[in-house]
């Protein structure tokens, strides 16, 4: 495992100008943004300078074959990859706190593989979300929102976790996560593992999220199409880099999907 | 569960046939059921004084088990340090109120302290837990194989140091004349007395291990169990956490120690062997993780075993304390392979 605490992040001497990432959206400044970031397990390059980020409000979709790095970027965010170059900037402030306390700063994740807490009840799983919550009126209004987005939560409220379907343990892992109140939500693959019906009821559920919430949404995807469909930008990874950095046209004009998918660019 | 039982019982009335389907659903309540009325006929064949003895060993190896149970259960932390604590405990009780002046061993000797009993159980319980927040902080970077390794190596430690700091624990000798509860004149020397404070400790350690476990800190015990890094992201600084029950749990087996040492009146580092740890971890497995009733009847199957051993016509009673392991070594492993979630578990290792 490898859990890095704090001290990973550190800022490198790096420039933090003129890091071209496309477009350069950051002239109206990032809300969440990686610069020049790179992650090594060992021998393994999993990120490779690569710059993403979010603005406020914006929902930004980051895709790519199976070991591009996508999870990684979420982790490095999380300070649970060990990043050994480039900057996390939160607020356009480096985020060099310790995990444990990066939900506090307004960041929620929900991991891959939904990570629910199978021998909690939904309800617990849910105050599990907001552990710096003393206010029990504002738990309990941030519980009722959560499963007015989700009915299934309510109905099954006392239901243990491990008790409910894929479909329904990752909108309970997205619950969990909007429980924090964060002001960014970290998704890694969300739709993993499940039937299409429920596919797009998730889909539908983020739009809505990053909508009328006005959560600010960075998910890892791997069902293209959809998420092309609710995003406002997207970013491209290939072997630990970014390929590609535009809006949801922009990806489908481009041959670079298929061009990344069928490994016909050379990352070098 | 007293409801659906009679409801079986009246099911099982009008059709006989369910009773195997039923037997097997309903395990648990046997398994209840064997392990009381076998206490309470052992209780009864041996007389009123060989129980209390019966019942003084269970209310010791009971907080050892539900205290060792809210680290390896609750927590998911398999340790085998345990027994250490134990002897921290015991030691601290010995070496504060003994009567040194009984010693033959002059050469042996160590100061005579002379403390009462109830001046020195509390530092029994404070030794275990400063020693168990320094060898906590050490072992926080630690978890799953490297853990049990890691404790394993406190285990030896332990024994290692109650056997050569001689200047303090009286080496192989070990100390005698530990001293019984008084209150004002009033001595704990009778059994009956004694049996009365054990199971009032165990009491108090059963009453904070289920308040602990069914508060909100208990919740995120559970939540470590199952994915430590998920609770972490959500702001849980998991090493105080682990540190915070690690602390806790020594701290009983520091009373659970104490306790023994005043019983027996003597201790020696043979009491505080690795193997008492690792018989100490099967029970808890045995009798099923994060249950304190579990525990409880863990326990008290073990010392039924152990003490029931001793009747056995064909057994000489030298061979008594390693029956008692092998036939454990068979439970365990029967139990394993068919039932790994213990007696009245929830969750498998
Ligand atoms: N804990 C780890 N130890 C060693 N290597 C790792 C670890 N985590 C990830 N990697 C490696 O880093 C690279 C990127 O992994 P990452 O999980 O970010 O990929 P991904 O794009 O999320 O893939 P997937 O679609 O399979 O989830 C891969 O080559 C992977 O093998
Ligand atoms: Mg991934």
């Amino acid at each position: 495992m490898a859990t890095t605490d704090n001290g990973t992040q550190q800022p490198t001497a790096e420039p933090t100008v003129g890091i071209s990432n496309g477009t350069d959206a950051s002239g109206a400044g990032m809300l969440l943004e990686l610069v020049a970031v790179s992650v090594r397990y060992g021998a393994v390059v999993a990120l490779n300078r690569a710059s993403l980020g979010v603005q406020r409000g914006e929902l930004v979709a980051v895709m790519g074959p199976n070991g591009a790095g996508k999870s990684t970027v979420l982790k490095a965010i999380m300070g649970l990859a060990p990043v050994v170059g480039g900057t996390v900037y939160l607020r356009q402030e480096p985020l060099s706190v310790a995990t444990h306390e990066i939900v506090q700063e307004g960041i929620a994740f929900v991991p891959q593989g939904r990570r629910v807490f199978t021998h909690l009840t939904i309800e617990e799983n849910l105050e599990m979300g907001c552990l710096h919550l003393n206010d029990k009126a504002e738990q309990a209004q941030r519980m009722d929102a959560v499963m007015e987005l989700f009915p299934i939560l309510h109905r099954k409220r006392r239901d243990l976790a491990s008790q409910m379907s894929g479909g329904q343990q990752q909108m309970l892992a997205i619950g969990r996560g909007l429980m924090a109140g964060p002001e960014v939500l970290l998704l890694d693959e969300p739709t993993l593992g499940l039937a299409p019906i429920v596919v797009k009821e998730v889909f539908e559920k983020i739009s809505e999220i990053n909508e009328r919430l006005k959560t600010t949404i960075f998910v890892v995807e791997h069902n293209i199409k959809s998420v092309l469909d609710i995003a406002d930008r997207a970013y491209v990874l290939d072997k630990g880099r970014v390929a590609h950095d535009g809006t949801p046209a922009s990806v489908r004009q481009s041959n670079i999907l298929t061009d990344v998918f069928l490994g016909r660019i050379d990352a070098g | 569960m007293e409801l659906p039982i009679i409801g079986d019982i009246i099911r099982l009335s009008r059709d006989p046939k369910d009773s195997l389907r039923l037997s097997r659903s309903n395990l648990e309540f046997w398994v209840n059921l064997l392990i009381i009325s076998w206490a309470v006929a052992f209780a009864i064949w041996q007389g009123v004084g060989f129980a209390i003895t019966v019942g003084t060993v269970f209310a010791i190896w009971a907080i050892l088990s539900v205290s060792l149970n809210l680290v390896v259960g609750f927590t998911g932390l398999l340790s085998v340090a345990h027994i250490g604590f134990f002897g921290i405990g015991a030691y601290a009780m010995a070496i504060l109120t003994s009567d040194a002046a009984y010693e033959q061993l002059r050469t042996e000797a160590i100061p005579t302290l002379g403390w009462p009993f109830f001046a020195a159980l509390p530092v029994s319980v404070g030794v275990a837990g400063l020693v168990a927040v320094v060898v906590g902080i050490a072992f926080n970077r630690f978890r799953d194989d490297i853990y049990v390794l890691v404790s394993f190596g406190f285990a030896v430690i332990a024994f290692n140091v109650f056997l050569n700091w001689r200047s303090l624990t009286r080496g192989a000798f070990g100390i005698h004349e530990i001293e019984r509860p008084a209150i004002g004149g009033w001595v704990f020397d009778g059994e009956l007395e004694f049996l009365a404070l054990v199971l009032v400790s165990l009491a108090v350690v059963i009453l904070i291990a289920w308040f602990l476990m069914t508060s909100s800190f208990g919740r995120v015990l559970t939540a470590i169990r199952e994915d430590e890094q998920a609770t972490e992201v959500f702001g849980y600084q998991v090493t105080h956490y682990k540190l915070a029950i690690w602390v806790i749990s020594a701290m009983m087996a520091g009373l659970a120690g104490g306790l023994f040492g005043s019983w027996t009146t003597f201790v020696d580092p043979n009491s505080f062997v690795l193997m008492e740890s690792i018989l100490l971890v099967s029970i808890v497995i045995l009798g099923g993780l994060a249950t304190i009733w579990g525990s409880l009847l863990g326990a008290m199957a073990f010392v039924l075993l152990e003490e029931g051993m001793r009747f056995l016509p064909f057994l000489p009673s030298e061979f008594v304390g390693q029956g008692r392991q092998v036939v454990l070594g068979i439970l365990l492993v029967v139990l394993m392979l068919f039932r790994p979630q213990g007696l009245v578990g929830r969750y498998k290792l």
